[in-house]
């Protein structure tokens, strides 16, 4: 349906490839319908378990082995104490904040994608937001266990949180530690309502199809009974636009808060004010790296390469340079401002980050981070597969270590030379970094298995199909669209010349 | 037309169905012209302008959230205010107990998680889910709405239902119209269930009167440790009786001999008031039969004069003056004449009966017989009922104060036929003059 108009020219020169004023089809293929869309997507559910992707098998026998894995070190952990990990005097924040930091991370890009590209009317979302989101609540997930177990004696946990106890105290509302609370659990909650909220209608698609007795209850009862009412439509999608709109501010909140960690105290090296806009752009970056590491293989293995697009990596391929160059410069601006600051304490702790003892952990960030994404300028590039996921598999790396290097530096080399340190790992931070992989994969591969991954109902309204073709409706429609919901605007007319 | 209504009465609606968007449209835009107000159009997604051809009425949803989110703010400020700013003031650095920049985290992710929450459940209330019973979804046909298909149903309860008119009207463009039945099934929950459902009703309740019952009662018990090895560590703390070692101590005596850091009293004139290289008295309250004139042989080579290492100037009396004035004058008085605040009351209680001695006059000629080092062995280590000043009192502090006892027995209690004459004198009072005149309270 990729429409090519031959007479198309720019500056009196003819154009060659396609016209940049026609919008490809985000649904790729000849003859798809809202059927086929329905079937492509509900068909990776309901496979019989013996004859699921191989792959998936495999990778889910892995996964679990490290969840179990991640468990028994858990109960270690929690038995035995904290100091089975390296954190010590001076680094106290060892890898369980930057795990933390990186998964935080990684959960933006699901709602980024979902609530900005929304607002913003990007429509090649709807193949890749209900895994994005997925993802994000994994990663959450993830994050949320790191702290969890950080703080030592985890049956007192719910202290974090202000309830009345017979101590007759309150925590402290100042302090940042407190607002992550806040954060990362708001944050947790909200991207799973709107992940749900967004399946309500796949659920009923996927329950209606249900042949079996299980899958009738499972499905009948997540779906609520969603009968697509366009009552209930109208309500549904209004609440959507309200989440969409809620969750954009809270997305660059989380990752601002969870920067205030480090922000609000005053060891060189964390106390700047770059740090939440910086860590805002480095969360979306790392997010899409991982998106494009999730998708990329996804959409191979089951089936979903029309739907999930190349076009749709192409884009992420951009962002994710993009991104990765707002990184970059405020890897620059550090350094600058550590100069122009004239704090000794300050110009030290940078020196010392690039060219003090973890040298090497800094350069494999700025490799990793800035330098080569750059090579998604080749268009050529972009659409290599391979080259995609290895460079997005380099990001997530490099922005571990981008954590790993603000966290370890600055603690190791504080205001007292007489506690400089050097932070060694034991194996059970390894192990538990390594398990937090199969908590993430686990879950989403059991998402990928059993739960709608694309947005079925949401990739109909970009179809052409989805918009009334006569004369009378099309002007009704031009003329609600103030008002009206956004989903599937009147852009996406794919042969449509309206957005040249 | 009664047959029609008896009809009528055992439907739920009819249910026509379409194959595209510009079916469900064209027949949307005829019922809403036809006035029916129970009925509905239901698509696999939200199908752009169809509100307008349903005619269907913003809904009310923003306002809620709206609402929920002004809540949210001032939950989140009053949370924030009544917790740290009045019930548990957090005083920090000196800063004030309330302060609107760091509060606004929290607010804003309160505000946050009151509207979603009621962006999403809000959703469902005013779409009346979950709503697992619809008779639509019994249709076969009905599934293939949530997939391709598109479908309207006018519900027999509008009051201008009519079948054939409504079939009529449902039918033009559709490709298929039929009667969707009431729901007769008879799937009740099981007994049974009702009475699991109750006792689990019942007994979520536990945890929390529990939590209750912790909260506002009190125990005998001790604490109830889920983790012991923090609140009984495998260590054995001082002063406390072990086996293990042979002398039955949990803790190591220091090697004999061993010294702590400024400890070291080796000018024995200083520390002890002896000559050099004597025998040191004991540390204990002086013995008049052990130190006096009866000691004899076994009496301490006492020092005369004063230690060399402390000079004795006007700064070192007036030092004596301001330590005699905090330390000894309570018991002894101002003027050395034993009649101090304490010895008062003592006297006023008749506290020689519980074996109180009063302090004596300084100036006696008793107190005069001691040689300096004695009188710094009794204000370091006490007499009779007083007790020993060493550990208040710095070792050249008591020897200025017995130098200023000195001075005390030089100037004061002198024989009033030597006393200067043209001066008006007053005899010292004593402790009997006190007594009888019960008027000179304040010793003076």
């Amino acid at each position: 349906m990729t429409t090519t108009d031959p007479s198309a020219s720019f500056g009196g020169k003819p154009l060659k490839g396609q016209d940049p004023r026609v919008r490809p089809a985000l649904v790729e293929g000849e003859n798809e319908s809202f059927a086929t869309v329905t079937e492509a997507v509900a068909k990776v559910s309901e496979v019989p378990v013996p004859s699921t992707n191989k792959a998936w098998i495999v990778g889910f026998a892995i996964s679990l082995s490290l969840l179990g894995m991640l468990g028994l070190l858990l109960v270690h952990l929690i038995t035995t104490g904290v100091g089975v990990w390296g954190n010590n005097n001076p680094v106290y924040w060892g890898w369980p904040i930057v795990n933390f930091v990186f998964w935080v991370g990684i959960g933006h890009a699901g709602t980024l994608i979902s609530a900005v590209l929304f607002l913003t009317r990007q429509n090649w979302r709807t193949g890749v937001n209900r895994a994005a989101e997925a993802m994000t609540i994994f990663a959450v997930v993830c994050a949320g266990m790191f702290p969890g177990v950080h703080i030592g004696r985890v049956w007192v946990a719910y202290w974090l949180f202000p309830l009345p106890n017979q101590m007759e105290m309150w925590p402290n509302f100042r302090s940042p530690l407190l607002w992550d609370v806040f954060a990362v659990s708001t944050y947790a909650s909200v991207s799973l309502l709107f992940w749900y909220m967004g399946m309500i209608p796949d659920l009923a698609t996927l329950r209606d199809r249900a042949v079996n007795t299980p899958r009738k209850i499972a499905y009948g009862i997540a779906a609520l009974g969603w009968s697509g009412s366009s009552r209930h439509w109208h309500r549904y999608e209004r609440a959507y636009l309200l989440l969409a709109a809620l969750a954009t501010p809270l997305v660059l909140s989380v990752h601002s808060v969870v920067s205030f960690d480090f922000a609000v105290s005053q060891v060189p090296g964390w106390h700047t004010t770059i740090f939440p806009p910086y860590f805002v752009a480095g969360a979306i970056f790392s997010g899409f790296a991982m998106v494009l590491t999730l998708m990329v293989p996804a959409r191979q293995f089951f089936g979903l390469k029309h739907i999930i697009t190349m076009n749709h990596i192409d884009v992420m391929c951009r962002i994710l340079m993009a991104t990765g160059m707002l990184v970059g410069y405020a890897y620059a601006i550090e350094f600058f401002i550590a100069w122009y600051g004239g704090v000794q304490y300050e110009t030290f702790a940078f020196v010392n980050r690039a060219f003090g003892n973890y040298w090497w952990a800094y350069w494999i960030m700025v490799s990793c981070n800035v330098i080569f994404p750059q090579i998604f300028w080749s268009k050529k590039l972009r659409r290599n597969l391979w080259v995609v996921m290895l460079v997005s598999i380099t990001t997530n790396i490099g922005m571990w270590f981008e954590r790993f290097v603000i966290t370890v530096t600055s603690l190791s080399r504080d205001f007292v030379p007489s506690s400089w340190g050097y932070f060694s790992p034991t194996w059970v931070d390894m192990c538990m970094f390594l398990g937090s992989f199969g908590l993430f994969f686990t879950l989403f591969l059991l998402f990928l298995r059993f739960l709608p991954t694309v947005a079925i109902a949401e990739v109909k309204t970009v179809m052409p199909q989805a918009h009334a073709h006569g004369h009378d409706s099309h002007g009704s429609s031009d003329s609600h669209a103030p008002s009206g919901a956004p989903i599937g605007g009147g852009s996406a007319a794919p042969a449509s010349k309206q957005d040249a | 037309m009664s047959d029609q209504n008896q009809n009528s009465s055992e439907i739920h609606g009819v249910v026509g169905y379409y194959s595209d968007v510009d079916g469900i449209m064209n027949a949307s835009r005829k019922i809403r012209d036809a006035g029916y107000k129970k009925w509905d159009a239901y698509t696999p997604f939200p199908v752009h302008g169809i509100d307008e051809a349903m005619g269907t009425k913003p809904t009310i949803l923003p306002w809620i959230v709206l609402g929920m989110g002004l809540t949210g703010l001032c939950v989140g400020l009053g949370l924030q205010w009544f917790t740290n700013a009045y019930d548990y003031k957090f005083l920090i650095s000196g800063k004030p107990t309330w302060s609107l920049p760091a509060n606004i985290p929290v607010t804003f992710e309160v505000i946050i998680l009151f509207s979603a929450y009621t962006a999403f459940f809000g959703m469902l209330a005013l779409n009346k889910l979950p709503h697992l019973s619809n008779p639509l979804h019994k249709l076969e046909r009905f599934k293939r709405v949530t997939d391709d298909k598109f479908a309207i149903c006018v519900e027999s309860k509008d009051p201008n239902f009519d079948l054939a008119r409504v079939s009529k009207l449902l039918g033009v463009g559709s490709e298929h119209v039929e009667t969707c039945p009431i729901d007769t099934t008879k799937a009740a929950l099981p007994i049974w269930f009702h009475g699991v459902a109750a006792i689990l009703t019942c007994a979520s309740f536990i945890p929390l009167a529990l939590a209750f019952k912790g909260r506002f009662a009190t125990s005998e018990k001790p604490q109830y440790h889920v983790w012991p090895d923090m609140d009984f560590q495998r260590k054995r703390k001082t002063q406390t009786a072990w086996e293990g070692f042979p002398d039955g101590r949990a803790m190591r005596l220091p090697v004999a001999g061993t010294v702590a850091t400024g400890e070291l009293r080796d000018d024995f004139e200083l520390y002890h008031g002896v000559a050099q290289g004597t025998a040191v008295p004991a540390s204990v309250r002086y013995d008049a039969a052990l130190f006096g004139s009866a000691a004899g042989a076994d009496r301490p080579e006492w020092l005369a004069g004063f230690p060399a290492a402390v000079v004795v100037d006007e700064p070192f009396l007036e030092r004596g003056r301001a330590r005699y004035g905090i330390y000894c004058a309570v018991c002894h008085g101002n003027q050395g004449n034993g009649v101090g605040a304490v010895a008062l009351r003592a006297e006023n209680l008749d506290a020689a009966k519980w074996g109180w001695v009063p302090p004596k006059a300084l100036h006696s000629d008793n107190a005069k017989a001691y040689s300096n080092g004695e009188l710094f062995h009794i204000a370091s280590n006490g007499i009779s009922t007083m007790a020993g000043y060493s550990a208040q009192v710095p070792a050249k502090d008591r020897w200025a104060i017995v130098a200023y006892i000195r001075a005390i027995q030089a100037t004061q209690a002198l024989d009033p036929s030597a006393a200067p004459q043209d001066v008006e004198f007053q005899p010292v009072p004593t402790i009997d003059s006190v007594r009888v005149s019960d008027s000179g309270a304040d010793g003076e």
